[in-house]
């Protein structure tokens, strides 16, 4: 099953709207739709921490007590 | 916050375990091959996620697309190709979709699901990726030393090759949940091959004024005669971040990487692998990764600007040096002063005055640093 999804209404001005469909056209996304989340990805998905598992984690940390690296 | 890996995900292909235990079994029925210990250490780069998002040695479609277009086929990033080579007779018999075992030292390192076996152009690698042909460029050298054939495929690593300074290597996810612990949101990477002097001090300063930490990265592994040993580096740097540095701002730490002396590529190459440990920033010199004079002064900077999607921040830090003029560390930036007035900080200089036991001027290197080296039975590699 995919990720759930919202519909939302957003307001752009119409030269940035022309300037953003020759893009994705060009770029070859099927559509508009693909190419916003393609940047949103790119500007918010980046930037999200990765997480490891508590276990992963402890591990871990053991490791970088042991070398000094944490107290 | 501290980025996603490359590609979205840190790459574990270390197996550990009742698999590993299956795995070592099952390989010793497989064909083997004898890898180098550069593949070695590339075969651990892949599995501990240093070089996300490749799961393996580079195929033929990947490989072709960073040769020519410095990106994976998916579109990502990639200026260094990542291949193992085999000469025929190593692989007789062997086809596409087998396992094979890689061996170090005779010992089952890793096992590799061959997806493809295919021809390569070593000089049109060597024009690619190093941009001369010319055997004198270490790089090239050993791409024209390589065998005829490469293969590609995922890795599962179920051994290490031993390396030196191991309880100061650090991966990608330790440093990741060491910088979350230490509670940074920005890290700026710093990349060397050297024991530090003021010019380097500079610039990791300059790099620190605007982020939270600084990761000191040495590259560990090979090293060429009269290089300073790994741990004369990592004594050194204890030493300057002591007496020199605020608390807690400063991780460092090894990286078992090959170096390529790719210039431009490899500075984006270093940025990548910079992502993947967690760094927000990176520190990229004057004749990054170069060697000789094969790359321009700024190509490292350049390049960059293929690359907005690179998912980390270069920073360009010009190159610091003395200015009697200014009494103190400048760049030529911020420097009005004629040539007369500056004092390049050189490290031929630098080496021949520790070797004979001398301590630098204090403008060039920190006495504690000057002294911690020159009390090391024997700093440089022979």
């Amino acid at each position: 099953m995919g990720e759930e999804k919202v519909k939302v209404e957003i307001e752009i001005p119409k030269n940035l709207y022309e300037k953003v469909k020759e893009k994705y056209e060009d770029a070859g996304f099927k559509d508009l739709n693909e190419f916003i989340l393609f940047l949103l990805e790119q500007v918010v998905g980046e930037t999200e921490e990765q997480v490891f598992s508590p276990e992963e984690e402890e591990k871990v940390k053991e490791r970088l007590r042991s070398l000094g690296y944490i107290d | 916050m501290i980025p996603r890996p490359h590609g979205g995900r840190l790459v574990d292909r270390v197996v550990k375990g009742k698999r590993r235990e299956y795995l070592l079994e099952e390989a010793s029925e497989l064909p083997g091959l004898s890898i180098s210990y550069e593949r070695g250490v590339d075969l651990m780069d892949i599995a501990y996620g240093v070089f996300s998002p490749l799961e393996g040695f580079l195929v033929q479609n990947d490989y072709l697309n960073v040769l020519y277009d410095m990106r994976l086929t998916n579109d990502l990033p990639w200026t260094i190709p990542i291949i193992l080579d085999v000469d025929p007779d190593e692989i007789s018999g062997v086809k596409e979709g087998d396992d094979i075992a890689l061996r170090y030292n005779g010992r089952v390192i890793a096992v590799m699901k061959i997806e493809e076996i295919y021809g390569w152009d070593k000089r049109e690698y060597a024009k690619q990726v190093y941009k001369t042909v010319d055997p004198n460029h270490p790089g090239v050298r050993k791409v024209f030393e390589k065998k005829e054939l490469l293969i590609g495929g995922p890795i599962d690593l179920l051994g290490e090759i031993d390396y030196p300074v191991k309880n100061r290597v650090l991966w990608p996810i330790e440093t990741r949940v060491l910088f979350r612990e230490k509670n940074w949101k920005t890290i700026v990477a710093f990349q060397t091959r050297n024991v530090p002097h003021r010019g380097h001090e500079y610039v990791q300063k300059a790099a620190l004024t605007f982020v939270d930490g600084l990761l000191i990265h040495p590259l560990i592994g090979w090293k060429k005669p009269g290089d300073y040993r790994d741990e004369v580096i990592f004594k050194a740097y204890e030493v300057l971040v002591e007496h020199y540095y605020p608390k807690n701002v400063v991780v460092l730490a090894g990286l078992l990487m090959n170096m390529q002396y790719a210039g431009p590529r490899e500075a984006i190459h270093h940025a990548i692998v910079r992502k993947n440990f967690g760094c927000t920033h990176i520190i990229i010199g004057r004749d990054h990764a170069g060697v000789g004079d094969y790359y321009g002064p700024y190509e490292a900077w350049e390049i960059f600007d293929q690359f907005p999607d690179l998912g980390i921040t270069p920073l360009f830090i010009r190159e610091a040096f003395y200015c009697r003029k200014c009494n103190a560390l400048v760049n030529e930036k911020i420097c009005p002063h004629p040539e007369e007035y500056r004092v390049r900080i050189s490290g031929t200089k630098l080496r021949e005055m520790l070797r004979r036991g001398e301590i630098p001027p204090e403008y060039m290197m920190r006495p504690e640093v000057a002294k911690t080296i020159i009390e090391h039975r024997d700093p440089f590699v022979e």
